[in-house]
Formats: C-alpha cells, sequence, structure tokens
C-alpha cells in the first residue's frame, strides 16, 4: 500500500511522507516517515538527500534528523535516498520540489524540513511509549535511542518500539515551535565524524565509475571539438540541447580495433563500445568525424576579451539591470572624485578528479533502466535518463554513488543519458567513461568575463557612486557575487552586457563570484590606497560596511594580527565576499619571486558568518578546500579558446595547485553561530583573487587587472 | 597475458601486453580502489606499489609487471588499519575521496623508506599527486602523525 499523506506546519510549509512498500516487506522494521526506518535492533536507519561530494552533506544532513528524533548517533546508518524530488525534495523559492545539491545550499535549504521530520518521528515514539505505559505523552521525555518517563524512571528502546509500536495515519504535525531549544543540541554544532570516511581510506569507497554488472560492456564518447551552445544558457546545459552532430566517421577502421563491440552515432557524438576500456578508449582516441557547422567555428577566447572592452565602450550594446538604485548621474557628476578600472578574467574549468561517467542497464523488455551515477541532482538525472529513453521517470532507478568532485558540473545528467543511448543501442550493460582530455574538451566551463567598475566619492571620501558592469557569455551565470550589499553605497547600477559563443558554460564553485568580487574588492582597495586609509578602516568610514560585514572584518583582524608587521618581503591583502547567504572576510600572506614572477601564498584566514554550524569541524575543511580552489583558479588556471577548440588537454596544460604551492597554514573562523545555517562550500572561494591582488599592490605598486596571475602576467606587470 | 601477484595472490590476466596496470586492476581484477584520473601519468590517482615501488598504473605496460608483487590499496592492510590508514581517518583527510587510494599508497612509500620525513620531505614525495579538494595539508599532517605512530 502506498500512502500519502500532506502535513502542515505551522509554516505553512508541507512535506509529503511515503511509506513505501518496499519497505514493508521488511515486517519487523518501522518506516517512521520518508526519512526514518527503525529496527528492533534498534538501528536507525536515515535517508540522506545530501549528494555526497566531498563536502560531507550525506552525514550533516542525516544528523539534523538524528538530533530532533534524538538518535543515537552510533546506531545511525545513512543511505542515499532514492531521487524522487516530490517526496525528499527541498522547496526553493516557488520551484517545485528539487534535489540538486548545488550553490553549497543542501544544509541551508534542508535544515527546518528535516528537524520537522526527525522531531515528527520522536513523537510517533513518545505516543507508542505513552498508550503502551497509559501515561500522558507530555509527561516522556527522550534521551538518545531511549523514550523514558521521568515519574517512574522506565525506559523503551527505540528499537523495542519499532517492534510493536504503529505508525499512524496521518502522522501527527510538528509546529516549528516544538523544535528543540538550540542550546540543547547533542549532535548539531558537535564534533561527529563523517560517515564516508572509512571507505574512502581502503578503496571501498563506491564511485559510479567502480560499477561493475554482469555483462557489462565500455564505452567512451567523441563529442564535437568546437562547442554548439545555443544562445540561451540553461537551454544549452540541457541533456538534449542541439549539438553540432557527428556527419561521417572511419567507422570500418573503428571496427576493426581489438575488442570493439560496436560504434553508436548519438545525436551530438560518436560513442565506441568495447569489451574493456582500453580498448573503447583507444578506439575513441582513433575516430576521425567530420562534424556538422558548430556555433562556436573559429572562436578565439583571446580575441572575444577585447570584443568584450568594445561592448563595454558602445552604448547602444544590449544591457541587462542587475540592480539600478538612487541617482547614480547624480552622484558621479556631482563627486568629488571617480575611479574607473577595468578588470579581465579567463574560463575556468571544474576539474573534477573523477572524469564523468555513468552506468546504465535496461531491463530486456525496455521499459525499465538502472542508472549509476555520481550526481549533484538525482532527479534531474534520472528525469533525463527517463527522456532519453522515452520512459516515465518512475521507469527509471537512479543509484547514487559518490562523486569523486562536483563543483557544480554534475548536475545536469548529461552524461548519463548518453550512457542509457549506448546501452540501449548495443542492449547491454554500458559503462560510459569521459577520458579526461574529453572532460577538458567538452568543459563545461566558467565563463570568462570583461568588467568596468566606477566609483565616484564625495567631498569627505566617502563612496556615493557605483556602477559595474560585467560583459561576457553565460547569462545568470555572470552576475552572481556582483551585488555588494555588504556596503551601504547609495546609487548604484549593476548591469549585465552579453555575447554569445556557442561555448559550454556551467555552473563552477561560486562561479561569477570569482571574477565578481574580484574586480569589485580590487576597486574597493584602490580608493582605499589613493585616500591613504587603511584598508578595512576604508570600508567602515567611507563604504558603510553593514555590521554583519564588521563583525567578519573584526574578527578576520584579531585572527591574522592585522596591525603587526609581516615578514621582510611579504604583504597583507585582504578582501570580502558573501555566498549562498554566508558572509566572509579573508586575508592572504602573500610574497613575490620578482625574478620568475611567480607569486606565493604563505598564509590565509578567513572569518565567516554562515549561522549555525551543523558540522563545525567538516565546515571547516569545506572552507579550507574552497581557499586552495581559488588559489589554484587565480595562480594557476585557464582555458583558451583558438580555432573554437579548447587549447588545454589534461593536467600539464591545465595545471592545478600541487602540495608544494599550498600554503603553511590555512585558518578558518566562523563567527555567527545562532542564526538559521546557510552555505559555506564555496564562501571561501571568491575572496582570493583580490586579497591576492590587493597583497601584491603593497608589495609592488602594481595592480593585476587580469585573472589568473600566472607568473607571466605577473612579469609582465612589473616591467609595465 | 601476464602472471604476477596483487596483494600476496598469484593471479593470471588475459589482457594484451601493452594494457595499462590500471585496466587491468580495475576492469579485469575489479580492484577499483585504484582509481583513473588523467591516463598519463599526470595526477597519480592510479598509483600502486610494484614490488614495494609506487608507480603510476595508469602508464604502467602488463609487460612490466610480469612475475612481480603489485600491491593496491586495497592490499595495503588486511584490516584497513596501516598507520596511515588510521591518520587519515583521525585527520579526516578525505573529502570527495578520489584521489586519497593515490596518495596514501605514494605515502606508504615513503614512510617505509623515511621513518620521521620532514615537511619538505612530505612536499617532494607528495607532490605529483593532485588533490582538487585541497586536502594536501592535512595530507601532510597525517602523515607525520603515521610517521609517529608507526
Amino acid at each position: 500500500m502506498d500512502r500519502r499523506d500532506f502535513l502542515k506546519t505551522s509554516g505553512g510549509l508541507a512535506f509529503c511522507l511515503v511509506v513505501d512498500p518496499s519497505f514493508s516487506q521488511d515486517v519487523k522494521s518501522k518506516t517512521i516517515n520518508a526519512w526514518v526506518r527503525i529496527a528492533p535492533d534498534g538501528a536507525v536507519t536515515i535517508y540522506s538527500a545530501g549528494a555526497e561530494m566531498g563536502q560531507g552533506s550525506m552525514t550533516s544532513l542525516p544528523l539534523i534528523v538524528a538530533e530532533e528524533m534524538d538518535a543515537d548517533w552510533s546506531k545511525v546508518k545513512i543511505e542515499f535516498a532514492p531521487a524522487d524530488a516530490e517526496v525528499y525534495g527541498y522547496t526553493f523559492m516557488n520551484n517545485p520540489k528539487m534535489m540538486s545539491i548545488v550553490g553549497s545550499r543542501a544544509v541551508q535549504l534542508y535544515y527546518t524540513q528535516l528537524r520537522i521530520a526527525g522531531a515528527q518521528v520522536r513523537k510517533v515514539l513518545i505516543a507508542n511509549a505513552a498508550q503502551k505505559w497509559s501515561v500522558d505523552p507530555a509527561s516522556l521525555k527522550t534521551e538518545p535511542g531511549f523514550v523514558v518517563n521521568p515519574a517512574t524512571g522506565q525506559r523503551l528502546a527505540y528499537g523495542e518500539i519499532a517492534a510493536f509500536g504503529t505508525v499512524p495515519s496521518p502522522l501527527p504535525g510538528v509546529d516549528v515551535k516544538e523544535l528543540k531549544d538550540p542550546k540543547t543540541f547533542r549532535l548539531i554544532g558537535k564534533q561527529v565524524a563523517r560517515h564516508d570516511l572509512p571507505a574512502k581510506v581502503n578503496g571501498t569507497a563506491q564511485y559510479a565509475i567502480d560499477v561493475s554488472l554482469p555483462g557489462m560492456v565500455y564505452a567512451s564518447t567523441l563529442h564535437s571539438p568546437v562547442h554548439d551552445a545555443t544562445t540561451k544558457v540553461w537551454d544549452s546545459m540541457q541533456p538534449n540541447a542541439p549539438m553540432a552532430a557527428p556527419e561521417s566517421w572511419n567507422d570500418a577502421a573503428i571496427k576493426r580495433m581489438k575488442g570493439v563491440i560496436g560504434v553508436v552515432k548519438l545525436p551530438n557524438g560518436v560513442a565506441v563500445v568495447a569489451d574493456s576500456f582500453d580498448h573503447a578508449r583507444a578506439a575513441r582516441n582513433a575516430l576521425k568525424v567530420t562534424w556538422t557547422q558548430a556555433k562556436a567555428a573559429g572562436f578565439d577566447s583571446e580575441r572575444a576579451l577585447e570584443d568584450y572592452a568594445r561592448i563595454h565602450a558602445d552604448p547602444g550594446a544590449k544591457s541587462d539591470t542587475i540592480e539600478a538604485k538612487g541617482d547614480v548621474k547624480e552622484a558621479f557628476s556631482s563627486a568629488a572624485k571617480t575611479y574607473r578600472a577595468e578588470f579581465r578574467s579567463d574560463y575556468g574549468y571544474h576539474a573534477q578528479m573523477e572524469p564523468l561517467n555513468a552506468v546504465v542497464r535496461i531491463s530486456d523488455s525496455g521499459d525499465r533502466a538502472e542508472v549509476w551515477e555520481g550526481s549533484q541532482a538525482p532527479d534531474v538525472s534520472r528525469k533525463a535518463v527517463a527522456s532519453a529513453l522515452g520512459l516515465k521517470d518512475e521507469q527509471v532507478q537512479f543509484n547514487q554513488c559518490y562523486m569523486g568532485g562536483g563543483f557544480g558540473r554534475r548536475s545536469l545528467g548529461d552524461y548519463a543519458a548518453e550512457a542509457a543511448l549506448i546501452a540501449k543501442a548495443v542492449r547491454r550493460p554500458v559503462k560510459l567513461i569521459w577520458t579526461r582530455e574529453e572532460d577538458i574538451a567538452q568543459g563545461m566551463f566558467r565563463p570568462q568575463s570583461f568588467q568596468c567598475v566606477e566609483a565616484a566619492t564625495d567631498a569627505g571620501g566617502r563612496v556615493t557612486g557605483w556602477k559595474h558592469c560585467v560583459v561576457g557569455d553565460g547569462e545568470f551565470l555572470l552576475q552572481t557575487g556582483i551585488r555588494i550589499g555588504y556596503y551601504g553605497v547609495p546609487n548604484q547600477f549593476i548591469e549585465r552586457r552579453g555575447v554569445s559563443h556557442g561555448v559550454k558554460l556551467k555552473h563552477w564553485r561560486a562561479v561569477g563570484h570569482v571574477f565578481n568580487v574580484y574586480a569589485i574588492e580590487s576597486m574597493v582597495d584602490r580608493m582605499a590606497a589613493d585616500q591613504g586609509m587603511d584598508p578595512i578602516a576604508f570600508r567602515f568610514e567611507k563604504m558603510a560596511a553593514t555590521p554583519k560585514a564588521r563583525k567578519v572584518f573584526e574578527t578576520l583582524a584579531e585572527m591574522c594580527d592585522y596591525k603587526a608587521a609581516r615578514p621582510e618581503g611579504r604583504a597583507l591583502g585582504i578582501s570580502i565576499t558573501e555566498r549562498s547567504g554566508s558572509l566572509g572576510a579573508g586575508a592572504v600572506e602573500v610574497s613575490l619571486d620578482r625574478a620568475s614572477g611567480k607569486i606565493r601564498v604563505h598564509k590565509v584566514w578567513v572569518a565567516v558568518d554562515g549561522g549555525v554550524i551543523v558540522q563545525p569541524e567538516q565546515a571547516k575543511h569545506n572552507v579550507e578546500s574552497a581557499i586552495i580552489y581559488g588559489l589554484s583558479s587565480v595562480l594557476h588556471e585557464r582555458v583558451t579558446l583558438k580555432e573554437g577548440r579548447v587549447e588545454q588537454s589534461n593536467f600539464h596544460n591545465y595545471p592545478l595547485m600541487r602540495m608544494s604551492d599550498v600554503p603553511e597554514e590555512l585558518h578558518v573562523r566562523f563567527v555567527d553561530v545562532d542564526t538559521r545555517p546557510t552555505g559555506l562550500g564555496e564562501i571561501g572561494n571568491p575572496f582570493i583573487a583580490p586579497a591576492i591582488a590587493n597583497a601584491l599592490f603593497k608589495l609592488t605598486g602594481k595592480r593585476l587587472d587580469h585573472m589568473p596571475f600566472t607568473p607571466e602576467r605577473v612579469q609582465a606587470v612589473l616591467k609595465a | 597475458m601476464a602472471a604476477f601477484t596483487v596483494n600476496g595472490k598469484p593471479v593470471s590476466v588475459q589482457a594484451e601486453a601493452g594494457t595499462p596496470l590500471l585496466w587491468v586492476l580495475r576492469d579485469e581484477l575489479k580492484l577499483t580502489g585504484t582509481k583513473y584520473g588523467c591516463g598519463a601519468s599526470l595526477c597519480g590517482a592510479c598509483t600502486v606499489h610494484l614490488d614495494g615501488r609506487a608507480v603510476r598504473a595508469c602508464v604502467t605496460p602488463l609487460s612490466a609487471v610480469e612475475g612481480k608483487r603489485v600491491t593496491t590499496i586495497e592490499g595495503l592492510s588486511p584490516t584497513s588499519s596501516h598507520p596511515l590508514q588510521k591518520a587519515w581517518i583521525d585527520q579526516a583527510v578525505p573529502q570527495c575521496g578520489y584521489c586519497q587510494s593515490g596518495q596514501i599508497m605514494k605515502a606508504a612509500e615513503l614512510l617505509a623508506a623515511n621513518k620521521s620525513p620532514s615537511r619538505d620531505d612530505i612536499v617532494r614525495h607528495m607532490d605529483g599527486n593532485l588533490c582538487r579538494c585541497g586536502t594536501y595539508n592535512r595530507i601532510i599532517t597525517a602523515i607525520q602523525q603515521a610517521a609517529k605512530e608507526a
């Protein structure tokens, strides 16, 4: 029996509860609601909707449920939730329910929903114990794993209740006022080990690339090396987006190659299927394909950046207003002084360590499919596979796997849908792996950008006017992080000017923040330097930094002993960023090898206002990870395209930060731990570029205006 | 075709002599703890031991393995209790975890030769192994901890 009950809470939020029929075969276990199952031996299974790409969400989400239900954490087992957004999705703005774990928002979006689910389980357990003891439920309490009667000292373990208890229909409602006082939390905010650690030190953690099925064959794909993305960026991200198609290829030669089982023509590529991945890869590398004309044909990314500058200079260029407040014209015309600076940034690649891959098996009758993938959005991936096969979502079972990194790339289901098409064509279970070279060639990328920031100050040096224009491809991707809500500048005009190159673009750990915050915070530093002011004091006194911004800066100053002299040849640079509701102020201590132009970052400090921190240690690791990701991007990484083709092909020409370049010290501190949780996975990234540029200015008196700051670029700036 | 030992057990495999050891381990022997990252000896995710020395399985042809001893992450310790594995959990090193088999195998080679490596020793030895989650500093701490406890 499949019962669906809708439960209203005081917040007006409705969530759907399902007793899954598959669980009822296990007569001894009690499924209390969609999230929790309790066995008579006391084992508590909690379903985690937290796709695990290293950020720890698969642990932190169940921890929230366990907290409110007072589970004994040592008895909690975690399983990935089914890819059913109706049941396991969150509500974000006015969208239908979804499960996408993006923007580092897993805890932020699920927090209240999961607390309510946990509290509901606790209520059911208490009601059962009260009935057995013939007492008022209100007289009972819980301790981890037990319902207790303080009056009699009687105790019932959750497992014992599961053995005799009943689950009412509908389930009891929970008012948010009934949730725990955070002061009484036993798990949230405490040190709890990540669930996935043990499997990740002995090779047993299962990534999709590790899945093996009877009769499985291996596939690898070649897509058009010239991208063919549609003008509408969101459309171009869809798995069925029209792309350059293969016209002809050396089919006979490929089919003669060792181990090759078949060659599959895809709408946007050619897949080779073989008896081993090594054979599939060799055949894929030998493919010679003629492609239909692609939109990015002839595209030159460096030339395009110069076109952006012309678009900015063109008063007739189409512009989308992102923010307009006050009277900017007046602020600039009456200004005591105005400032203007231009910035550029290159394309960035996710470079997740596990190349994109998926495994698909289709039933003989063709009406059922199973997919194994590490996905940031299992619901989206399931739909993509269903759509590719002409099935309904319910006919596809999605099996979530660990992700060897996500960073925004793994939320579309595109390569899972591709694996499904190949499996359908060869009528065998298929493991599809994109080679690293294919993974880089196809992107998708963080867009490149040109930016112009202008500011006006009054006679007192206060910033009264602000203009920021970002130019590039990528629509909404271009504008994240461009607003400056942490400053109180009264007159603002922020705009986006778009072009379209056909290059595939995607969210990327904080995407637009990376270059927008770079431009914003570099400009702020220029004004502070021009006024001869300390950069933090300037932000407080001349930019009306908000109380939250002041707090993170004050904490940062304390952490890095801000006023202390730095060792000879080193300088400190600071900046601030917001991301997914969090606010972070950061500092870097930098030195420069003038001969080579190589920048070295020795120490990094970040003070983060992230609200309630569910797993403090893990949160810290997450911020540290973003710092390194940011540093790697700012110091090393650039994707360039010539003649429409990506010039980089592997880690020799797309270098990532290595151990020898890592700062000796990383310091992370959380400021506010009382309010609602906000995103933490990306807050450590965007502040890096401006902090480094600002530190370099202190060292050399020169400004870096093109990201990344490769040694060649730094040398050129020093010589200029 | 080749015969060699993997994690102490003799094996005989069918793949051609030029097949990279990585795919023999993963696809034929189902030892999937060793990972594919770049296929070109650039990232270290596929690091295993060949007669005790760390090698990149993605560029090690099967012919080079004949008659030799291969150790993978699965064989480092039968109970996952190698000092490095314990230290890795203690320091909560892994994030996505994908590169960590290779990191641990590379670190195990260092500890076998150097009982108390300095930070510089560690950085020099480990510099070829990429970690996109940026867990490098925790790797250093974990190696130092394991060295003390070994």
